[in-house]
Protein backbone atom coordinates (compact mmCIF):
# COMPACT_ATOMS: atom_id res chain seq x y z
CA UNK A 1 0.00 0.00 0.00
CA UNK A 2 1.65 3.43 -0.80
CA UNK A 3 1.48 6.54 1.08
CA UNK A 4 -1.74 8.57 -0.31
CA UNK A 5 -3.53 5.18 -0.26
CA UNK A 6 -2.83 4.66 3.68
CA UNK A 7 -3.45 8.51 4.33
CA UNK A 8 -7.29 7.64 2.36
CA UNK A 9 -7.67 4.97 5.38
CA UNK A 10 -6.27 7.02 8.00
CA UNK A 11 -8.43 9.64 6.92
CA UNK A 12 -11.49 8.38 6.93
CA UNK A 13 -11.16 6.25 10.05
CA UNK A 14 -10.58 10.16 10.92
CA UNK A 15 -13.80 11.06 10.17
CA UNK A 16 -15.33 8.17 11.97
CA UNK A 17 -13.97 7.90 15.35
CA UNK A 18 -12.78 11.76 15.83
CA UNK A 19 -16.06 13.04 14.66
CA UNK A 20 -14.15 15.62 12.25
CA UNK A 21 -14.76 16.31 8.58
CA UNK A 22 -12.49 14.84 6.04
CA UNK A 23 -11.08 18.29 4.60
CA UNK A 24 -9.34 18.94 8.19
CA UNK A 25 -7.67 15.87 8.41
CA UNK A 26 -4.21 16.83 6.62
CA UNK A 27 -0.87 15.59 7.40
CA UNK A 28 0.16 18.90 8.92
CA UNK A 29 -3.00 18.24 11.23
CA UNK A 30 -2.19 18.57 14.77
CA UNK A 31 -4.75 15.92 16.92
CA UNK A 32 -5.34 18.31 19.91
CA UNK A 33 -5.53 21.18 18.66
CA UNK A 34 -6.53 21.00 14.86
CA UNK A 35 -8.84 17.55 15.62
CA UNK A 36 -10.19 18.12 19.36
CA UNK A 37 -8.85 15.01 20.13
CA UNK A 38 -7.58 13.90 24.04
CA UNK A 39 -5.63 11.15 24.93
CA UNK A 40 -8.74 9.31 25.05
CA UNK A 41 -9.89 9.30 21.14
CA UNK A 42 -6.38 8.76 20.57
CA UNK A 43 -6.34 5.47 21.55
CA UNK A 44 -9.21 5.37 20.37
CA UNK A 45 -8.03 6.48 16.71
CA UNK A 46 -4.91 4.39 16.99
CA UNK A 47 -7.41 1.30 17.92
CA UNK A 48 -8.96 1.97 14.60
CA UNK A 49 -6.01 1.93 12.78
CA UNK A 50 -5.02 -1.11 14.52
CA UNK A 51 -8.41 -2.70 12.51
CA UNK A 52 -8.30 -1.12 9.58
CA UNK A 53 -4.61 -1.75 8.47
CA UNK A 54 -4.26 -5.18 10.67
CA UNK A 55 -1.09 -3.82 12.58
CA UNK A 56 -0.30 -3.29 16.16
CA UNK A 57 0.70 -0.35 18.42
CA UNK A 58 2.02 -0.67 21.20
CA UNK A 59 0.70 2.77 23.30
CA UNK A 60 4.64 3.76 24.02
CA UNK A 61 5.10 3.86 20.04
CA UNK A 62 2.78 6.99 20.36
CA UNK A 63 4.98 9.35 22.35
CA UNK A 64 5.44 11.73 20.36
CA UNK A 65 2.66 11.03 17.93
CA UNK A 66 0.91 14.54 17.83
CA UNK A 67 0.33 15.14 13.78
CA UNK A 68 -1.87 13.05 11.23
CA UNK A 69 1.19 12.78 9.23
CA UNK A 70 3.45 11.41 12.04
CA UNK A 71 0.97 8.90 12.66
CA UNK A 72 1.13 8.14 9.19
CA UNK A 73 4.61 7.45 8.95
CA UNK A 74 4.09 5.12 11.97
CA UNK A 75 0.96 3.18 9.83
CA UNK A 76 4.00 3.31 6.89
CA UNK A 77 7.00 1.78 9.25
CA UNK A 78 4.80 -1.16 10.71
CA UNK A 79 3.36 -2.50 7.21
CA UNK A 80 6.86 -2.04 5.87
CA UNK A 81 7.91 -4.17 8.88
CA UNK A 82 5.01 -7.22 7.87
CA UNK A 83 5.71 -6.98 4.51
CA UNK B 1 -40.87 17.24 66.03
CA UNK B 2 -37.78 19.41 63.94
CA UNK B 3 -38.47 22.91 63.51
CA UNK B 4 -39.78 23.19 60.11
CA UNK B 5 -37.41 25.30 58.18
CA UNK B 6 -38.08 27.07 54.61
CA UNK B 7 -39.40 24.96 51.06
CA UNK B 8 -37.17 24.97 48.60
CA UNK B 9 -38.33 26.07 45.55
CA UNK B 10 -38.98 24.25 41.42
CA UNK B 11 -38.30 26.58 38.79
CA UNK B 12 -37.13 24.46 35.95
CA UNK B 13 -38.50 20.75 35.27
CA UNK B 14 -37.40 18.53 32.22
CA UNK B 15 -38.56 14.84 31.48
CA UNK B 16 -38.03 11.95 29.04
CA UNK B 17 -40.36 9.42 29.87
CA UNK B 18 -41.80 6.37 27.66
CA UNK B 19 -45.15 8.19 27.90
CA UNK B 20 -43.73 11.86 27.05
CA UNK B 21 -40.57 13.70 26.33
CA UNK B 22 -42.15 17.07 27.61
CA UNK B 23 -43.64 18.05 30.16
CA UNK B 24 -46.81 18.57 28.47
CA UNK B 25 -47.09 15.17 26.82
CA UNK B 26 -46.17 13.29 30.06
CA UNK B 27 -48.92 15.07 32.00
CA UNK B 28 -51.04 13.86 28.72
CA UNK B 29 -49.65 10.61 28.95
CA UNK B 30 -50.64 10.06 32.94
CA UNK B 31 -54.28 11.58 32.31
CA UNK B 32 -55.06 9.29 29.61
CA UNK B 33 -54.08 5.69 31.75
CA UNK B 34 -52.28 4.89 28.72
CA UNK B 35 -49.39 2.57 30.07
CA UNK B 36 -46.13 2.48 27.70
CA UNK B 37 -45.94 -1.42 28.27
CA UNK B 38 -44.39 -3.20 24.58
CA UNK B 39 -42.65 -5.42 23.59
CA UNK B 40 -38.89 -4.74 23.33
CA UNK B 41 -37.38 -3.13 19.81
CA UNK B 42 -34.50 -2.21 20.74
CA UNK B 43 -32.20 -5.75 20.61
CA UNK B 44 -33.40 -9.44 20.11
CA UNK B 45 -35.81 -11.10 23.15
CA UNK B 46 -35.96 -14.22 21.46
CA UNK B 47 -33.60 -15.75 23.94
CA UNK B 48 -35.93 -14.05 27.26
CA UNK B 49 -38.74 -15.21 28.95
CA UNK B 50 -39.59 -11.59 29.24
CA UNK B 51 -39.93 -9.60 26.09
CA UNK B 52 -41.22 -6.24 27.17
CA UNK B 53 -40.64 -2.92 28.86
CA UNK B 54 -41.39 0.50 28.44
CA UNK B 55 -39.05 1.50 26.09
CA UNK B 56 -38.29 5.36 24.77
CA UNK B 57 -38.13 4.29 20.91
CA UNK B 58 -37.88 8.34 19.95
CA UNK B 59 -35.54 9.90 21.68
CA UNK B 60 -33.20 11.35 19.74
CA UNK B 61 -30.08 13.16 21.37
CA UNK B 62 -29.10 15.13 18.11
CA UNK B 63 -31.44 17.58 19.01
CA UNK B 64 -28.99 18.99 21.97
CA UNK B 65 -25.55 17.79 21.09
CA UNK B 66 -23.57 17.13 17.97
CA UNK B 67 -22.39 13.39 17.28
CA UNK B 68 -18.73 14.30 18.48
CA UNK B 69 -19.89 15.69 21.47
CA UNK B 70 -22.73 12.69 22.15
CA UNK B 71 -20.39 9.86 20.81
CA UNK B 72 -18.89 8.73 24.23
CA UNK B 73 -22.25 9.07 26.73
CA UNK B 74 -23.68 6.61 27.70
CA UNK B 75 -28.13 6.36 26.92
CA UNK B 76 -28.15 7.24 30.55
CA UNK B 77 -25.96 10.29 30.42
CA UNK B 78 -28.42 11.37 27.14
CA UNK B 79 -31.37 10.59 28.65
CA UNK B 80 -30.28 12.40 32.00
CA UNK B 81 -28.85 15.66 29.91
CA UNK B 82 -31.65 16.77 27.97
CA UNK B 83 -33.77 16.05 30.75
CA UNK B 84 -31.68 18.55 32.48
CA UNK B 85 -31.42 21.38 29.38
CA UNK B 86 -34.77 21.11 29.65
CA UNK B 87 -35.29 21.90 32.61
CA UNK B 88 -32.66 24.59 32.57
CA UNK B 89 -34.42 25.74 29.74
CA UNK B 90 -38.04 26.26 31.32
CA UNK B 91 -35.90 27.55 34.70
CA UNK B 92 -35.05 31.14 32.40
CA UNK B 93 -31.83 32.98 33.19
CA UNK B 94 -30.89 32.06 36.49
CA UNK B 95 -28.08 34.80 37.15
CA UNK B 96 -26.08 32.53 39.28
CA UNK B 97 -22.44 32.51 39.96
CA UNK B 98 -21.32 28.83 38.24
CA UNK B 99 -19.21 28.51 41.65
CA UNK B 100 -22.51 28.51 43.06
CA UNK B 101 -24.45 26.11 40.68
CA UNK B 102 -24.52 22.29 41.79
CA UNK B 103 -25.87 18.99 40.10
CA UNK B 104 -26.94 15.75 42.03
CA UNK B 105 -28.01 13.39 39.81
CA UNK B 106 -29.17 9.80 40.44
CA UNK B 107 -29.15 6.58 39.14
CA UNK B 108 -29.75 2.76 39.60
CA UNK B 109 -26.50 1.35 37.44
CA UNK B 110 -25.35 4.19 35.02
CA UNK B 111 -24.31 2.81 31.66
CA UNK B 112 -25.00 -0.98 31.47
CA UNK B 113 -25.61 -0.68 27.51
CA UNK B 114 -21.46 0.51 27.45
CA UNK B 115 -20.12 -1.71 30.15
CA UNK B 116 -22.40 -5.09 28.45
CA UNK B 117 -21.44 -4.02 24.63
CA UNK B 118 -17.23 -3.61 25.80
CA UNK B 119 -17.99 -7.46 27.92
CA UNK B 120 -18.61 -8.52 24.38
CA UNK B 121 -15.73 -6.84 22.65
CA UNK B 122 -13.13 -8.04 25.75
CA UNK B 123 -14.39 -11.55 25.16
CA UNK B 124 -14.51 -11.71 21.64
CA UNK B 125 -11.47 -9.60 20.59
CA UNK B 126 -9.09 -9.29 23.63
CA UNK B 127 -8.25 -7.16 26.03
CA UNK B 128 -6.48 -4.44 23.38
CA UNK B 129 -9.57 -4.02 21.77
CA UNK B 130 -11.49 -2.57 25.12
CA UNK B 131 -12.53 0.88 24.33
CA UNK B 132 -10.77 3.80 26.40
CA UNK B 133 -13.87 5.45 26.68
CA UNK B 134 -15.48 2.63 28.79
CA UNK B 135 -14.93 4.06 32.25
CA UNK B 136 -16.20 7.61 31.31
CA UNK B 137 -19.05 6.37 30.01
CA UNK B 138 -20.00 3.20 32.14
CA UNK B 139 -19.31 5.72 35.26
CA UNK B 140 -22.44 6.33 37.60
CA UNK B 141 -21.97 9.75 38.04
CA UNK B 142 -20.90 10.37 34.48
CA UNK B 143 -24.53 12.30 34.41
CA UNK B 144 -23.65 14.62 36.84
CA UNK B 145 -20.08 15.43 35.22
CA UNK B 146 -20.86 16.19 32.03
CA UNK B 147 -24.05 18.00 32.96
CA UNK B 148 -21.18 20.25 34.92
CA UNK B 149 -18.79 20.14 32.41
CA UNK B 150 -21.37 21.57 29.33
CA UNK B 151 -22.89 23.90 31.54
CA UNK B 152 -19.50 25.24 33.45
CA UNK B 153 -21.31 24.64 36.58
CA UNK B 154 -18.47 24.01 39.70
CA UNK B 155 -20.43 24.06 42.87
CA UNK B 156 -21.27 20.95 44.80
CA UNK B 157 -21.60 18.08 42.20
CA UNK B 158 -22.06 14.09 43.09
CA UNK B 159 -24.02 11.27 41.94
CA UNK B 160 -26.41 9.30 44.41
CA UNK B 161 -26.82 5.71 43.65
CA UNK B 162 -29.40 4.11 46.03
CA UNK B 163 -31.18 1.84 43.54
CA UNK B 164 -34.73 3.05 42.63
CA UNK B 165 -34.48 5.44 45.64
CA UNK B 166 -31.70 7.57 44.04
CA UNK B 167 -34.15 9.91 41.86
CA UNK B 168 -36.01 11.37 45.27
CA UNK B 169 -32.46 11.35 47.30
CA UNK B 170 -31.10 13.38 44.70
CA UNK B 171 -33.67 16.01 44.79
CA UNK B 172 -33.81 15.66 48.49
CA UNK B 173 -30.34 15.74 48.90
CA UNK B 174 -29.89 19.02 46.39
CA UNK B 175 -32.68 20.71 48.52
CA UNK B 176 -30.38 20.00 51.80
CA UNK B 177 -27.64 21.79 49.45
CA UNK B 178 -29.51 24.92 49.43
CA UNK B 179 -30.81 24.85 52.61
CA UNK B 180 -27.28 24.93 54.19
CA UNK B 181 -26.11 27.27 51.56
CA UNK B 182 -23.09 25.29 49.88
CA UNK B 183 -25.08 26.35 46.50
CA UNK B 184 -27.81 28.64 45.08
CA UNK B 185 -28.96 26.69 42.59
CA UNK B 186 -28.95 22.64 42.29
CA UNK B 187 -29.99 20.95 38.73
CA UNK B 188 -31.21 17.66 40.51
CA UNK B 189 -32.64 14.58 39.65
CA UNK B 190 -32.35 10.96 38.02
CA UNK B 191 -31.52 8.96 35.12
CA UNK B 192 -31.58 5.05 33.99
CA UNK B 193 -31.40 3.04 30.80
CA UNK B 194 -30.78 0.12 31.92
CA UNK B 195 -33.03 -2.61 29.77
CA UNK B 196 -30.32 -4.62 28.31
CA UNK B 197 -30.08 -8.29 27.77
CA UNK B 198 -28.58 -8.64 30.67
CA UNK B 199 -30.37 -6.48 32.84
CA UNK B 200 -33.36 -7.68 31.66
CA UNK B 201 -32.26 -11.04 32.73
CA UNK B 202 -30.89 -10.54 36.10
CA UNK B 203 -34.19 -8.36 37.11
CA UNK B 204 -36.01 -11.53 35.81
CA UNK B 205 -33.80 -14.27 37.50
CA UNK B 206 -35.28 -12.00 40.75
CA UNK B 207 -38.84 -12.75 39.51
CA UNK B 208 -38.88 -8.66 40.02
CA UNK B 209 -40.31 -8.52 36.72
CA UNK B 210 -44.13 -9.09 35.07
CA UNK B 211 -44.28 -12.26 32.87
CA UNK B 212 -47.11 -10.68 31.08
CA UNK B 213 -45.73 -11.08 27.85
CA UNK B 214 -48.62 -11.57 26.00
CA UNK B 215 -50.29 -8.48 27.10
CA UNK B 216 -47.29 -5.71 28.10
CA UNK B 217 -49.40 -2.88 27.70
CA UNK B 218 -51.49 -4.06 30.45
CA UNK B 219 -48.57 -5.63 32.56
CA UNK B 220 -47.67 -2.61 34.97
CA UNK B 221 -50.70 -2.68 37.42
CA UNK B 222 -49.73 -1.25 41.05
CA UNK B 223 -51.96 -2.21 43.65
CA UNK B 224 -54.23 -4.10 41.24
CA UNK B 225 -54.74 -7.83 42.61
CA UNK B 226 -53.64 -9.34 38.92
CA UNK B 227 -50.08 -7.47 39.06
CA UNK B 228 -47.50 -9.78 39.14
CA UNK B 229 -44.20 -7.61 38.80
CA UNK B 230 -42.45 -4.21 37.81
CA UNK B 231 -42.12 -3.60 34.12
CA UNK B 232 -38.70 -1.82 33.35
CA UNK B 233 -38.50 1.29 32.21
CA UNK B 234 -35.77 4.26 30.58
CA UNK B 235 -35.58 7.96 31.30
CA UNK B 236 -34.43 10.74 33.56
CA UNK B 237 -35.97 13.87 35.43
CA UNK B 238 -34.37 16.79 36.07
CA UNK B 239 -35.46 19.87 38.38
CA UNK B 240 -34.19 22.97 38.66
CA UNK B 241 -33.76 24.23 42.66
CA UNK B 242 -33.45 27.23 44.53
CA UNK B 243 -34.79 29.25 47.53
CA UNK B 244 -37.89 30.65 47.68
CA UNK B 245 -36.57 33.95 47.89
CA UNK B 246 -33.92 33.78 45.11
CA UNK B 247 -36.67 32.70 42.94
CA UNK B 248 -39.11 35.43 43.85
CA UNK B 249 -36.19 37.70 43.61
CA UNK B 250 -35.53 36.82 40.11
CA UNK B 251 -39.14 36.70 38.73
CA UNK B 252 -38.86 32.89 38.12
CA UNK B 253 -41.88 30.48 37.52
CA UNK B 254 -42.45 28.55 40.43
CA UNK B 255 -43.53 25.01 39.45
CA UNK B 256 -43.86 24.33 42.99
CA UNK B 257 -41.46 23.35 45.61
CA UNK B 258 -39.86 20.78 48.18
CA UNK B 259 -40.64 21.26 51.80
CA UNK B 260 -40.05 17.59 52.90
CA UNK B 261 -37.45 15.04 52.65
CA UNK B 262 -37.42 11.84 55.05
CA UNK B 263 -34.71 9.50 54.05
CA UNK B 264 -33.65 6.21 55.94
CA UNK B 265 -33.04 2.59 55.47
CA UNK B 266 -34.77 -0.96 56.21
CA UNK B 267 -31.36 -2.62 57.53
CA UNK B 268 -33.40 -5.66 57.13
CA UNK B 269 -32.85 -7.32 53.31
CA UNK B 270 -31.29 -6.78 50.17
CA UNK B 271 -34.38 -6.73 48.31
CA UNK B 272 -37.31 -7.15 50.62
CA UNK B 273 -39.12 -4.40 52.11
CA UNK B 274 -39.18 -4.88 56.00
CA UNK B 275 -41.72 -6.52 57.87
CA UNK B 276 -44.99 -4.52 58.37
CA UNK B 277 -43.47 -1.83 56.07
CA UNK B 278 -41.62 -0.33 59.63
CA UNK B 279 -38.56 1.41 57.16
CA UNK B 280 -41.23 2.71 54.77
CA UNK B 281 -43.47 4.27 57.78
CA UNK B 282 -41.28 5.98 59.30
CA UNK B 283 -39.67 7.41 56.46
CA UNK B 284 -42.78 9.18 55.34
CA UNK B 285 -43.21 10.64 58.87
CA UNK B 286 -40.02 11.85 58.45
CA UNK B 287 -40.72 13.78 55.46
CA UNK B 288 -43.58 14.97 57.40
CA UNK B 289 -41.79 15.98 60.40
CA UNK B 290 -39.26 18.01 58.16
CA UNK B 291 -42.13 19.54 56.69
CA UNK B 292 -43.51 20.33 60.06
CA UNK B 293 -46.63 19.02 58.29
CA UNK B 294 -49.16 16.15 59.98
CA UNK B 295 -50.79 13.37 57.95
CA UNK B 296 -53.97 15.48 57.40
CA UNK B 297 -52.47 18.10 55.35
CA UNK B 298 -51.45 15.13 52.14
CA UNK B 299 -53.83 15.83 49.50
CA UNK B 300 -52.44 12.47 47.77
CA UNK B 301 -49.89 10.07 48.04
CA UNK B 302 -47.80 9.52 44.84
CA UNK B 303 -46.95 5.82 45.75
CA UNK B 304 -43.48 3.77 44.73
CA UNK B 305 -46.72 0.99 43.88
CA UNK B 306 -44.05 -0.70 41.23
CA UNK B 307 -46.82 -3.39 40.73
CA UNK B 308 -44.70 -6.26 42.38
CA UNK B 309 -47.40 -8.11 45.10
CA UNK B 310 -44.64 -7.65 48.17
CA UNK B 311 -43.87 -4.05 47.30
CA UNK B 312 -47.63 -3.24 46.95
CA UNK B 313 -48.20 -5.24 49.97
CA UNK B 314 -45.96 -3.17 52.31
CA UNK B 315 -46.54 0.53 50.85
CA UNK B 316 -49.88 -0.28 51.24
CA UNK B 317 -49.68 -0.68 54.82
CA UNK B 318 -47.04 1.66 55.71
CA UNK B 319 -49.72 4.01 54.14
CA UNK B 320 -52.31 3.23 56.01
CA UNK B 321 -50.26 3.21 59.11
CA UNK B 322 -49.17 6.94 58.70
CA UNK B 323 -52.03 8.10 57.51
CA UNK B 324 -54.86 5.98 59.32
CA UNK B 325 -58.25 5.48 57.96
CA UNK B 326 -59.30 7.12 55.55
CA UNK B 327 -55.91 7.71 53.94
CA UNK B 328 -55.12 10.00 51.44
CA UNK B 329 -56.09 9.22 47.50
CA UNK B 330 -52.41 7.35 46.62
CA UNK B 331 -51.79 6.98 42.36
CA UNK B 332 -48.79 5.63 40.76
CA UNK B 333 -46.64 6.69 37.61
CA UNK B 334 -45.32 3.12 36.84
CA UNK B 335 -48.31 1.84 35.73
CA UNK B 336 -48.13 4.23 32.94
CA UNK B 337 -44.47 4.55 32.39
CA UNK B 338 -42.87 1.33 33.83
CA UNK B 339 -40.30 1.22 36.58
CA UNK B 340 -37.64 4.11 35.59
CA UNK B 341 -35.55 2.73 38.71
CA UNK B 342 -32.90 5.45 39.04
CA UNK B 343 -34.79 8.24 37.30
CA UNK B 344 -38.27 6.77 39.21
CA UNK B 345 -37.99 9.33 42.31
CA UNK B 346 -37.53 12.59 40.01
CA UNK B 347 -39.84 11.51 37.81
CA UNK B 348 -42.52 11.02 40.17
CA UNK B 349 -41.97 14.19 42.05
CA UNK B 350 -42.68 16.02 38.74
CA UNK B 351 -45.80 14.39 38.49
CA UNK B 352 -47.00 15.15 41.42
CA UNK B 353 -46.23 18.84 40.96
CA UNK B 354 -47.80 18.48 38.00
CA UNK B 355 -51.01 17.22 39.52
CA UNK B 356 -51.07 19.49 42.28
CA UNK B 357 -50.87 22.90 39.31
CA UNK B 358 -53.51 20.91 37.65
CA UNK B 359 -55.74 20.23 40.36
CA UNK B 360 -56.20 16.38 39.73
CA UNK B 361 -54.99 13.29 40.42
CA UNK B 362 -53.82 11.38 37.67
CA UNK B 363 -55.10 7.59 37.54
CA UNK B 364 -53.21 4.72 37.96
CA UNK B 365 -52.92 3.11 34.71
CA UNK B 366 -53.70 -0.67 34.44
CA UNK B 367 -55.75 -0.42 37.86
CA UNK B 368 -58.89 -2.18 37.01
CA UNK B 369 -59.66 -2.81 40.83
CA UNK B 370 -58.23 -2.78 44.19
CA UNK B 371 -56.51 -5.35 45.61
CA UNK B 372 -58.87 -6.59 48.58
CA UNK B 373 -55.65 -8.17 50.36
CA UNK B 374 -53.92 -4.87 50.52
CA UNK B 375 -56.69 -3.39 53.17
CA UNK B 376 -58.90 0.21 52.78
CA UNK B 377 -56.37 2.49 50.02
CA UNK B 378 -58.02 4.65 47.94
CA UNK B 379 -56.41 3.97 44.70
CA UNK B 380 -57.07 6.54 41.79
CA UNK B 381 -57.78 4.66 38.72
CA UNK B 382 -60.27 4.90 35.78
CA UNK B 383 -60.04 8.77 35.15
CA UNK B 384 -58.11 11.80 36.50
CA UNK B 385 -59.76 12.80 40.26
CA UNK B 386 -60.08 16.42 40.70
CA UNK B 387 -58.54 17.28 43.95
CA UNK B 388 -57.92 20.96 45.70
CA UNK B 389 -54.23 22.26 45.62
CA UNK B 390 -52.81 20.62 48.67
CA UNK B 391 -49.43 19.07 49.87
CA UNK B 392 -48.02 15.43 47.96
CA UNK B 393 -46.14 13.20 49.34
CA UNK B 394 -43.90 11.32 46.80
CA UNK B 395 -42.70 7.72 47.95
CA UNK B 396 -39.33 5.60 46.46
CA UNK B 397 -38.10 2.26 47.92
CA UNK B 398 -34.81 0.97 46.63
CA UNK B 399 -33.23 -2.27 46.55
CA UNK B 400 -31.39 -2.37 49.07
CA UNK B 401 -33.97 -1.16 51.59
CA UNK B 402 -33.21 2.39 50.83
CA UNK B 403 -36.33 4.96 51.41
CA UNK B 404 -36.98 8.10 50.24
CA UNK B 405 -39.83 10.50 50.79
CA UNK B 406 -40.49 13.84 49.30
CA UNK B 407 -43.03 16.35 50.36
CA UNK B 408 -44.08 18.44 47.62
CA UNK B 409 -46.28 21.53 47.58
CA UNK B 410 -47.80 24.31 45.31
CA UNK B 411 -46.16 26.82 44.39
Amino acid sequence: MDRSDAFIQLQSAAVEVLHVDAGTVTEEARFKEDLDADSLALIEFVMALEEKFDISVPEEELDGVTTVGQALDLVMAKLAASA
Amino acid sequence: MRTPRPPIAITGMGVKTPIGLELDSFWAGLRSGRSAGAPIRSWDTSEHPVKFACEIPDFDIGAYLSPKESAHLDRVTQLGFAAAVDALASAGELGADPARIGVVAGTGVGGLLTLEGQIETYVGKGAMRVSPFLVPMMMSNATAAFISIYHGFTGPNFCVVTACAAGANALGEAARLIRDGDADVVIAGGAESSITAVGLAAFNRMTALSRRTDDPARASRPFDPGRDGFVMGEGAGFCVLESWERAEARGAHIYGGIAGYGRNTDAYHITHPSPGGEGAVRCMQLALEDAGMSPSDIGHVNAHGTSTPINDAAEAEAVLKVFGEPAPPITSVKGATGHLIGAAGAVEAIASILAIRAGEVFPTANHDETDPALGPIDVVHGAPRPLAAAPALSNSFGFGGHNASLVLIPA
